[in-house]
């Protein structure tokens, strides 16, 4: 059974050209890049090459750079790092109630440290208010974190209007940008943004690595503790052999960004005709304007999530629900959630279908025929 | 019947070596093999660890191991309903409920085989030690080949529709066999402690467990003729026949629970293992199911179990109505216990089983046991 791999949100595969140039990195240099002798010397001359590369991909500078391990790492270190450099001016801060959980969970961790935090609500189609922003905003905010584009959903927020709004107030302004990245051409100047988290693996790079953009000049601590690294930012040897993956996979998302963007809208456009042509019953979460080209969430009203993706693998399909499944505590999606209501169907009915590169025309009409074919057996 | 590669079986998995057993020994005969972990109860405790977690890590390593798909299901809200409301109620009644029979019933054999159904499954299999047969056109349940462990005596309430999509794989085998085939095939699990009593308590203090849900009314411990024994904690914390917990001291042989009376909330006790009060000669029955769906006669000679591995008794059963039967014991039998489950064997083939409801003694109801 050929297996159909529409789960880019979650992670992507590798760019052959990202193996290689990891492979050929890791053939010939093993150095620490704080070593002062030669073999530490070309790993460092590596690791800031790529740095900027980072730093050119999203207009920033090269000392603005803090590589992590991840996406996650950079959320933590954005809002752990600047909440604990900043608690003396205040400790209010803002995000939305759709930001990934890297955010809300440091979030809750930060409540527990005595910051306070509001949760600003979405509309239905995802987008946060700039009134009820306006409206939050206070003497002792000292952070706003909201997301670029949102990973269930695909939804996009105004984060330059945001940035602007921002402007006027001496609070940081944090977007988790790991899923907009690669797909949507970033420019932290225009956008006024003071960090920008970043992950690889979500644009054909490899696991375990990212950054965080972090403004010259924006007051943070590290959240770990050690040696010298990243401008005593972000402590640890680097991971010099992902930091090159990355770099490629940074040039290679650059490259040819817009007619990637027009192939991954026409995937999706083809996914919702195929299944109209099906004749299902079916609706589009957070439909709207502005949404991610490759991710689309779908409510098939009557249809189990749990099953309905199960049935999925085992017809070769490999999707994903936003709801976390671990151990089978299936919670409920916090995104549908905000967007849809409170126990709302779509919560328990929806599957996201995420496109990207390696998806073939073929493989799309293949996988909408067969998840036709599922939800009309599974339909109550 | 289907070739096995074709035939899609669906297995129940635990984290634990029976379930993990099942899998590999189906996966062996070349089915259609897929495992599933069943999320029924959130322990999760303040530092995020609950042992579900854990047992579907195993879960996971030994489906990887055997080389099928394993998914996880989540009946917490089916099982909380269905189960664990009823469990309570039972205790507030002063009874012992046995809910591996209602999850059985309920959860494994009917939620999760509905499931099952839903990925296309042929049948779903369990770890239990017992024995399906197809005779006649019937589904007869047959004890596990290992007698200590069978468990037909939790498996009393299913139908023959239940059962015709059911495979026991551990039926044929002993328990020490099957540790050993988990150990040569070089499962994740071959060593892992079995679990002991109820699912949702695991190694918990069961007292501490029930005081969350239901308040404990302590009260004054007697003898059946009215003597000041000593205090109980609360009558849902003893059950008919325990020895120990009660705190009489003193000369003389043990003292036993006895019975129970809920409206003066007092606990009766007894000295003596086989003390008369504790033996009782007939019982009326509830919830009564039969395996077969093919009509009995009103009344037959048949070997019964009171509680989990308890020897057989000779009984002789009288069909009261569709769900109820009176039945009278051979010999007198010691702690029959209102709230568990009798069930009923015939040689090797379960016949089915019902709720022991009400206690009688030389035709006198014991209104102190139930």
């Amino acid at each position: 059974m050929s297996r159909i791999y529409l789960d880019h949100a979650a992670t992507t595969p590798m760019h052959p050209e990202v193996i290689q140039v990891m492979a050929d990195f890791m053939q010939q240099y093993f150095g620490n890049p704080s070593s002062i002798h030669a073999f530490g010397r070309e790993s460092r001359r590596i690791v800031d090459e790529a740095r900027t590369t980072a730093a050119r991909a999203i207009n920033a500078e090269f000392n603005e750079i803090v590589f992590t391990s991840g996406g996650t790492e950079a959320d933590n270190l954005a809002l752990i790092g600047t909440a604990l450099a900043n608690q003396d001016r205040g400790k209010h801060i803002i995000t939305t109630q759709i930001e990934h959980h890297a955010v809300l969970k440091t979030c809750e961790f930060l409540e527990k440290e005595g910051f306070e935090v509001t949760y600003l609500p979405v509309d239905k189609n995802g987008i946060v208010s700039l009134q009820s922003l306006r409206d939050s905003l206070r003497d002792d905010t000292i952070l706003v974190s909201i997301m670029y584009a949102n990973n269930e959903i695909g939804t996009i927020q105004p984060i330059a209007e945001i940035g602007k709004i921002l402007k006027d107030y001496p609070a940081y302004f944090h977007t988790d940008a790991v899923q907009a990245f690669g797909v949507l051409p970033i420019d932290v100047r225009k956008l006024g943004v003071d960090l920008l988290s970043v992950s690889a693996h979500k644009f054909n790079g490899p696991k375990g690595i990212g950054f965080l953009y972090i403004k010259d000049g924006v007051r943070i601590l590290p959240t770990l503790y050690g040696g010298e690294q990243e401008r005593k930012r972000r402590a640890g040897t680097e991971n010099v052999a992902a930091i090159v993956g990355m770099q490629r996979a940074i040039e290679l998302s650059l490259e040819n960004q817009e007619e990637k963007y027009q192939f991954y809208t026409r995937l999706r456009e083809q996914f919702i005709a195929a299944l109209k042509q099906e004749n299902i019953p079916f609706k589009i979460n957070g439909a709207g304007t502005g949404q991610l080209p490759h991710i689309l969430n779908i409510h098939f009203p009557g249809v189990e999530v749990e099953a309905m993706l199960v049935n999925l693998d085992l017809a070769g399909i490999a999707a994903s629900s936003g709801s976390a499944c671990t151990a089978g505590s299936l919670e409920p999606s916090h995104v549908l959630n905000a967007v849809c209501g409170e126990n709302a169907p779509e919560i328990y009915e929806s599957i996201r279908f995420s496109f990207g590169y390696g998806n073939t025309p073929d493989e799309i009409q293949e996988a909408a025929k067969k998840t036709a074919d599922i939800v009309r057996r599974l339909a109550r | 019947m289907k070739d096995p590669k074709d035939t899609r079986v669906v297995v129940g998995m635990s984290g634990g070596v029976d379930s993990s057993v099942t899998a590999y020994l189906l996966k062996k005969q070349g089915y259609d093999v897929i495992g599933i972990f069943m999320k029924n109860w959130d322990d999760t405790d303040e530092f995020g660890v609950c042992t579900a977690t854990q047992d579907y890590e195993d879960v996971i390593r030994v489906c990887n191991q055997i080389g099928i798909p394993y998914y996880a299901v989540n009946f917490e809200k089916e099982y909380w309903d269905k189960v664990f409301t009823y469990f309570l109620d039972e205790y507030k009644q002063g009874r012992t409920p046995n809910p591996d029979v209602v999850c059985n019933k309920e959860i494994k054999f009917n939620a999760f085989l509905d499931h099952a159904m839903k990925l296309g499954a042929d049948y779903i299999a369990t770890g239990h030690y017992a024995q399906v047969k197809e005779v006649d056109g019937e589904v007869k349940l047959l004890r596990g080949k290992d007698q200590n462990k069978d468990q037909t005596y939790f498996l009393n309430q299913l139908s023959q529709d239940q059962l015709k999509k059911v495979m026991f794989p551990l039926g044929g085998y002993e328990k020490k066999e099957v540790r050993e085939i988990a150990k040569e095939a070089g499962l994740a699990t071959a060593n892992k402690k079995d679990s002991t009593g109820i699912c949702f308590i695991g190694e918990r203090n069961f007292k501490e467990f029930l005081s969350e849900y239901l308040p404990a009314q302590p009260g004054q411990m007697e003898t059946l003729d009215g003597k000041v024994m000593g205090k109980h904690d609360g009558l849902m914390y003893y059950t008919i026949g325990q020895r120990h917990g009660l705190g009489i001291g003193g000369a003389g042989e043990p003292w036993f629970v006895c019975g129970k009376d809920l409206e003066r909330n007092v606990l009766y006790v007894c000295q003596g293992f086989d003390n008369e009060a504790l033996y009782s000669d007939s019982i009326i029955a509830t919830k009564v199911n039969w395996i077969s769906d093919r009509p009995k006669p009103s009344t037959f000679h048949c070997t019964a179990k009171f509680r989990y591995r308890q020897p057989d008794h000779g009984v002789t059963v009288t069909i009261l109505d569709n769900h109820r039967v009176r039945v009278d014991f051979d010999a007198p039998i010691r702690a029959v216990t209102p709230g568990q489950a009798v069930v009923f064997y015939d040689g090797e083939e379960c016949l089915g089983g019902g709720t022991i409801d009400e206690i009688y003694k030389n035709g006198e109801r014991l209104t102190y046991v139930g």
